[in-house]
């Protein structure tokens, strides 16, 4: 009898290849002691509000008056909300076409667009065409819609950087693409050397492969490294003699920890560059609701914005959007608030002003804090978290770690990460999800987890770590089983 | 490498051939037409024979004047703005109930973070209230773990064609006509669309026998079928589908191994009293067949029935039948996307959930509800009685969803000069009637029909006292017509 039609073994087989370790193996087992009564740590994915970071006021006010329009009829409204919310609730309600509850535009809401474009022209002191910018649900459906424009077939590949998000190697997975790997360099606190990115390129072209496009990730996630303007100048060369697209993941580029590299878009840089590559180079960067300071992560609210895509490719991109109809509406609405904040000024804007401080100073604060707790630990070293909200320490495993988890079934590191939320209920994403060097093992874990609370996770980690260490490492001669 | 000869990485002729192949209709080139012509209204006042653009090719209410469920919106503010539940003066604005709410709903959500990415199927308080909410319409039980919150049924779509299609020799029976969405999932995901074509004589009829023969058919050109849609109510042809005809498609996908893929976004919108919508899950096991017995795939969405909610993309599949193997693959699908927008899963719950009698919103609830039910039953009479009484043209009943799909029995003159521009000839009238009166509405060809018929779809959405002037519109258009290209 003929296996029917969702058997395992009948699915598409790209399906079956992808893997997505963010909420993975690691989340399901955090998630199961969590059942059990175990209190969870969850730093496997960079979700601020879920480890209690708070909304920024205003635009929850001006949200939910977005919400219920009638409330602005009501004579009480400004008992519950101040005049500028109100106002500005006003201004996104206009740019509707019938409120919240109608589908926009499929490229997302004319105006909104509009202020994008005149944020990244702010931004970067180059106008923007807000007729270039879409608005998505989530950058990520954005990452995935373009991917899937670009992919023929298994012979284009993808230049991704390791370690990387594995929303880049799951996309390329799911639309049977190839991802061509180029190395960061962890000594160099996870740089990026062209020489690394042309010999990826070569060695994929020896095989056949077509490579299309670039993926950097800046601010770096998992590894957090801020690309400095060289680098972007270098890399824009390369994409112009190799003929690749550059796709700039920018959603962290709120999220700056200090002071050397200063966040640059890829697209300031291109401009600045002047013919032949201001004209030539193909470039898509994404943006996002979720990250920075405002980590609206469940509104799905993200753009990417194309630089020197030809009309037709446009018009395609528009045209499969349209099969969606359009992005949640709400979404778009934080997204025009997050390019707009409140100004000096506003009625608002003391408050706004120090909330945004107030997490911004404490998330370099707590970058610092894991930073230096990890490195206390004999056997992990960690680079500093330039930006983003991760810290990826390297974790240096015993041999006879190594032969346990081999015992075991597990990865090394998916095996450090199980008995870490086990010991202590920090739940971890493995390194083996981002991708790393052969032997090397890391793990990725949050910035986000409340300040106040964060010595006694890093003595907890600390204290799980030592006594792993204790355990599998052999330097008595005898084994402590 | 010699730079200048080489095509740009994203052009024309190196982006995915299926992203090229794959057609909507829905937003397609007559709505961009529309658009324009706005444009023009907006800066040249007068330059057209009419003053305003009405958008009837979209399912979109809101954008029409339809208002939301306010219960609905005072819940969706609270959840969105949770310091106001602190306020004392609280009570000037919002009602009792929705405060309450609001606050069961908050107390699902971990930590109280409306903006935090949830669980990848939703989160688990309101995927519960949702399977009590099947299980209150359909009488047999339903599993949170079964339901995947979407943004939007469409993603939902999308994720069935993703794990179904294997290669172009995957075949996915569609209704012809159909909502575009599916063919051009199926084309974006490089499959095979396998047509069964609905009967117009009999009111948009399910003939088993002819989707066996559609089945037996690609069969035999090398198609592996391996799913059936089925949009019930449809769209955009509005029939509701008879509980017989129901129980043979269940019987049909059963004994043939295909998943069935039931539609049902608009199951809110039926407007005959002969009829009523009975989900496919019902129909299934009340027939006796478990989870063992039929692979089936239900949709919901918040965007129709009488809250027509589309701008906040929210919706569900509720999956049965497969193993936890296969469950798994799902799920890994969903986790990429990390979760849909938590707004939109919060409304998915109330529509599965709303006031009750006795609850202190359900008498102003249930009058919205109506109210705008009952005017859409009388729209979609109304423009049917409309299209019915022009010359040529035959309108089956809308009995469901929010559209009516007229037939245009278009003279030979008409369909010559259709010919001579290079359009279909629906497209021609629509097109005709587009710049003539402001009236967008999409050619059936965008939809699927048998060879040599024409349609259009129109909406019944446009505000009740819009619509005498709509017709009369049409009227007048559809006469000058007809007199240009009569035979």
């Amino acid at each position: 009898m003929a296996p029917k039609p969702l058997d395992y073994e009948s699915l598409n087989e790209n399906v079956k290849k992808v893997a997505y370790a963010v909420r993975g193996e690691l989340y399901l087992r955090a998630s199961e002691l969590q059942k059990e009564g175990k209190k969870i740590i969850f730093t496997n994915v960079g979700n601020p509000h879920a480890l209690g970071q708070k909304p920024l006021t205003f635009p929850r006010q001006v949200i939910a008056l977005c919400q219920a329009p009638f409330l602005l009829d009501d004579p009480n409204v400004g008992l519950l909300f101040p005049a500028d919310a109100i106002d500005r609730a006003k201004h996104y309600l206009s740019l509707t076409s019938g409120g919240l509850g109608a589908y926009s535009d499929s490229r997302g809401l004319p105006g909104i667009r509009k202020e994008i474009a005149e944020f990244i022209g702010r931004r970067d002191g180059y106008p923007s065409d807000p007729e270039l910018i879409y608005l998505t649900d989530g950058a990520s459906k954005g990452v995935m819609q373009i991917l899937n424009t670009i992919i023929r077939n298994e012979n284009d590949g993808i230049l991704v950087p390791v370690p990387q998000y594995p929303l880049y190697s799951a996309t390329i997975s799911l639309y049977g693409g190839s991802l061509v790997p180029y190395y960061l360099e962890e000594e160099a606190n996870w740089g990026l050397d062209i020489n690394h990115i042309r010999q990826s390129v070569a060695a994929a072209r020896m095989k056949g492969i077509c490579v299309r496009a670039l993926v950097i990730i800046n601010p770096g996630n998992p590894t957090g490294q801020c690309l400095s303007e060289a680098n972007l100048r270098e890399l824009l060369k390369f994409c112009f003699r190799e003929n690749i697209v550059l796709l700039a993941d920018e959603v962290y580029q709120q999220n700056i920890y200090q002071d050397e590299r200063p966040f640059i878009s890829a697209r300031k840089i291109l401009l600045d560059m002047g013919p032949p590559i201001s004209t030539e180079v193909q470039l898509v960067s994404f943006h996002t609701v979720s990250k920075g300071y405002w980590g609206e992560c469940g509104q799905r609210g993200g753009y990417f914005e194309m630089t020197n895509l030809p009309a037709k490719t446009v018009d395609e991109i528009y045209k499969v959007a349209s099969v969606s109809l359009s992005p949640n509406v709400p979404g778009q609405i934080f997204l025009g608030l997050m390019v707009n904040p409140p100004k000096p000024g506003d009625i608002s804007y003391l408050r706004f002003a120090a909330e945004s401080n107030a997490i911004l100073e404490s998330l370099k604060r707590r970058a610092h804090i894991m930073t230096d707790g990890f490195n206390s630990c004999r056997n992990v070293v960690c680079n500093f978290t330039e930006g983003a909200m991760y810290s990826f320490p390297q974790i240096r495993l015993p041999p006879k770690a190594i032969e346990a988890a081999k015992r075991a079934g597990k990865a090394p590191d998916v095996f450090y990460c199980l008995k870490l939320v086990e010991a202590t209920g920090i739940s971890t994403v493995p390194g083996s999800g981002f991708g790393q060097k052969e032997g090397v093992f890391h793990l990725r874990t949050t910035i986000l987890p409340a300040e106040e609370e964060m010595p006694a996770i890093m003595d907890s980690f600390k204290k799980f770590n030592d006594e792993f260490m204790e355990q599998y490492e052999d330097y008595r001669g005898y084994s402590r089983m | 490498m010699d730079r200048a000869a080489a095509a740009p990485p994203v052009s024309i002729d190196t982006i995915n051939p299926k992203v090229l192949k794959c057609q909507y209709a829905v937003r397609g080139a007559i709505v961009s037409h529309a658009q324009r012509l706005q444009q023009e209204l907006q800066t040249s006042q007068g330059s057209l024979p009419f003053d305003e653009i009405l958008y009837c090719n979209i399912g979109n209410p809101q954008s029409l004047g339809q208002q939301p469920i306010t219960f609905f919106r005072e819940v969706l503010a609270l959840c969105d703005h949770p310091a106001l539940l602190g306020k004392s003066n609280i009570d000037a604005l919002f009602s009792k109930d929705a405060i309450g709410r609001a606050q069961k709903i908050l107390d699902l959500i971990p930590g109280r973070a409306t903006g935090a990415y949830s669980h990848s199927q939703g989160i688990k308080g309101l995927r519960d209230a949702i399977a009590a909410g099947i299980a209150i319409r359909d009488g047999f039980p339903a599993n949170a773990d079964d339901i995947f919150l979407t943004d939007g049924a469409s993603p939902g779509v999308h994720m069935m064609m993703q794990l179904l299609i294997r290669s172009e020799n995957d075949g996915i029976l569609c209704p012809i006509p159909q909502y575009p969405l599916y063919s051009a999932s199926i084309a974006l995901h490089g499959g095979s669309l396998v047509p069964y074509y609905l009967d117009e004589a009999t009111g948009w009829g399910l003939e088993i026998s002819d989707v066996k023969k559609q089945l037996e058919d690609a069969q035999s050109k090398g198609i592996t079928v391996r799913a059936l849609v089925v949009i019930n109510p449809g769209n955009p042809t509005g029939q509701v589908l008879a509980e017989e005809n129901q129980k043979k498609i269940v019987e049909f996908c059963k004994n043939e191994g295909l998943v069935l893929l039931a539609d049902e976004v608009y199951q809110e919108n039926v407007y005959v009293d002969n009829k009523k919508f009975n989900s496919f899950k019902k129909i299934a096991r009340s027939m006796g067949y478990g989870e063992e017995d039929l692979y089936l795939v239900s949709f919901q969405s918040i965007s129709k029935g009488y809250h027509g909610e589309c701008g906040k993309r929210g919706g569900y599949m509720e999956v049965t039948g497969f193993s936890a193997e296969v469950r798994e693959q799902f799920y890994k699908v969903a986790s990429v996307n990390l979760c849909s927008n938590i707004s939109g899963q919060i409304i998915a719950s109330l529509v599965m959930n709303p006031p009750k009698v006795g609850d202190e919103s359900y008498k102003s609830f249930i009058a919205e509800k109506n109210g705008i039910l009952s005017s859409l039953a009388r729209r979609a009479k109304a423009l049917e009685d409309a299209f019915n009484s022009l010359e040529g043209v035959t309108c089956n009943k809308a009995e469901g969803a929010m559209y009516l799909f007229p037939r245009l029995h278009l003279p030979q003159k008409a369909i010559d000069a259709a010919k001579a521009v290079i359009a279909a000839p629906d497209t021609l009238y629509a097109r005709r009637l587009l710049d003539a009166t402001g009236i967008v509405v999409v050619p059936g060809s965008g939809f699927g029909q048998v060879p040599g018929t024409w349609h259009v779809r129109c909406t019944i959405l446009p505000q009740e006292d819009k619509i005498p002037a709509i017709i009369s519109r049409l009227k007048a258009f559809h006469e000058a017509f007809m007199d240009e290209f009569r035979d």
